[in-house]
């Protein structure tokens, strides 16, 4: 028998890695998602059950490719309403003389059809005609092999409220007829492709959990389901930019928190703990979507990023440079968000009253902490402390974060 | 799969008084629309409604009908018209649906689940 760990991680590893592609490529086959989800998990059960007594396969995604699509031919034959026309070519979607057990030496989950199947599968998760909340709760669970249970502890929501926004959003699926189709408006359904990862990677990065105020976790999905667009798109400037953007985030992780789970700025981290391997990985990513020449909005958030990760000091960050990028950024993403981010820079290189002039013209963040925290350093900045020290209280009203209520806290003392 | 199409927008604005040529410009829009669903393959049916002022709503419960003047829900938008279509997936019904010729509004796209009358 096998060791319990070595199957653990097999599994893992199955689950996580490959689930999400045979999926892809048995949704395609039996144009049905739903099919090809039912398939997928009711093989992983049956991996779960048989490879501790039975041995782990020696081609695991083959196995996988090979039990979940004779399951979905079971399904669709033992279906009262089957579609007569799926049906009718079942046959087809069997191999010849199928083998009782895969070729260790064949796995044809690899070709570059699956590639295709794969994006198709990640722009149906992501279709603007589906609600953000469940676009994300599609693409971790169809794409990223996460369990309901994962998603729902990630996102802090009860369990069965995860699953009834899936089962909506296929139904979906399914009564709207969104295809598994590779759009024609390619670059605005990538955005909304990259807006749902990054999102995944923001609520990872600085949590509004009460409980944690990193989940790495959800950093390492969005990271890793962005890699796998990456190599499905791998022209896009933009994909480039998110992973670049994702690096430098991450090579900082060691140093946002104090052992006694603070928030740590910017300017007070410790950049010798900073991953050099990582900051490396984001500066390749960004020369690579940078040769590209066609800008976006992730390519210029990860050269802000850049130059304050590449910044040997605090002192040494090119701050002039950085005020220019995010008046590049809000031409193309003219939030009130980027406008906070660029009143922040310029209160840095030309002066804490020159910030805070900006800041009083931002709309419709009175009710975001970040902005009465961006003041209050301002103001600190301009020797004001008492009006510093008001709107510290307003900012630590307003976050959820821990970490963040910490900081703020000790400032106000 | 079939898709019926409802246009909602305001009715403040009238439009050009028929007759005018920027009535003519607007019908020739709305037919060269209408062309477009029937070459493709794609009208099963659509209308232009009359404005809802002249609405009449029956409320119906088991005591009985009421009958009022008005519509049912007092909105600033509302319904003008109507198509019903097919199309392969909701993405050829999105950019089907793009291409009516309202000026502004909202253009909501539902997929019909019975139609007693299809072929």
């Amino acid at each position: 028998m096998p060791l319990t760990s070595e199957v653990d991680a097999a599994l893992t590893e199955l689950t996580r890695e490959h689930s999400g592609r045979v999926l892809a490529i048995l949704a395609s086959r039996f144009g049905s998602v739903d099919l090809a989800d039912d398939a997928v998990q009711d093989a992983l059960i049956r991996a779960h059950d048989h490879w501790p007594s039975e041995g782990i396969p020696a081609n695991p995604p083959a196995w996988l490719m090979t039990v979940a699509r004779r399951r979905a031919i079971d399904l669709l034959r033992r279906a009262e309403s089957a579609d007569r026309r799926l049906l009718a070519s079942a046959p087809d979607l069997m191999y010849e003389d199928e083998p009782d057990s895969p070729n260790p030496l064949v796995d044809d989950t690899h070709d570059d059809a699956a590639i295709d199947e794969q994006l198709r599968l990640m722009f149906l998760c992501c279709h603007p005609a589906i609600r953000q909340d469940a676009q994300v709760a599609l693409t971790l669970r169809l794409v990223g092999g996460l369990t309901t249970e994962e998603i729902a502890a990630a996102f802090l929501v009860p369990t069965p409220t995860l699953a009834q926004r899936i089962s909506r959003a296929k139904a979906k699926i399914r009564d709207a007829a969104i295809p598994l189709a590779i759009p024609d408006d390619l670059d605005t359904r990538v955005d909304v492709l990259l807006s749902t990862l990054y999102l995944v990677f923001n609520e990872g990065y600085l949590s509004r959990s009460e409980n944690a105020a990193q989940r790495l976790d959800l950093c390492v999905e969005a990271i890793r389901l962005t890699g796998l667009l990456a190599t499905l798109l791998p022209d896009n400037p933009e994909v480039a930019g998110l992973q670049a953007l994702m690096s430098f985030h991450v090579a900082r992780r060691a140093t946002r928190f104090t052992t006694d789970g603070e928030l740590v700025v910017l300017a007070d981290q410790d950049r010798s703990q900073w991953d050099d391997d990582q900051i490396r990985h984001g500066n390749a990513m960004l020369r690579r979507a940078m040769a590209l020449q066609d800008p976006g909005r992730y390519q210029v958030q990860a050269l802000i990023a850049s130059y304050h990760t590449n910044a040997t000091t605090n002192d040494e960050t090119i701050w002039k440079r950085i005020v220019g990028l995010y008046e590049q950024l809000a031409q193309m993403d003219p939030s009130p968000v980027v406008a906070l981010n660029h009143a922040a820079a310029v209160g840095v290189a030309f002066g804490a009253d020159a910030g805070l002039d900006l800041l009083d013209r931002i709309d419709g963040l009175d009710d975001y902490h970040l902005l009465h925290s961006t003041r209050a350093a301002l103001l600190e900045r301009a020797d004001r402390s008492e009006d510093a020290t008001a709107s510290w209280s307003r900012a630590a009203e307003l976050t959820t974060n821990p970490a963040e209520r910490r900081l703020i806290e000790r400032r106000t003392g | 799969m079939e898709y019926m199409i409802m246009l909602h927008s305001e009715e403040a604005d009238d439009g050009p008084a028929p007759g005018t040529p920027e009535f003519e410009a607007m019908m020739g829009e709305w037919m060269a629309y209408n062309q477009r669903l029937i070459d493709g393959g794609h009208w099963i049916g659509g209308a232009s409604l009359a404005p809802s002022g002249s609405t009449t709503t029956i409320h119906k419960t088991a005591d009985g009908n009421t009958v009022t003047d008005g519509p049912y829900m007092e909105t600033k938008e509302v319904i003008g018209g109507y198509y019903i279509f097919s199309a392969a997936d909701l993405d050829e019904a999105i950019e089907l649906a793009s291409a009516v010729p309202i000026p502004h509004g909202n253009i909501e796209v539902r997929p019909v689940a019975f139609r007693p009358d299809a072929g």
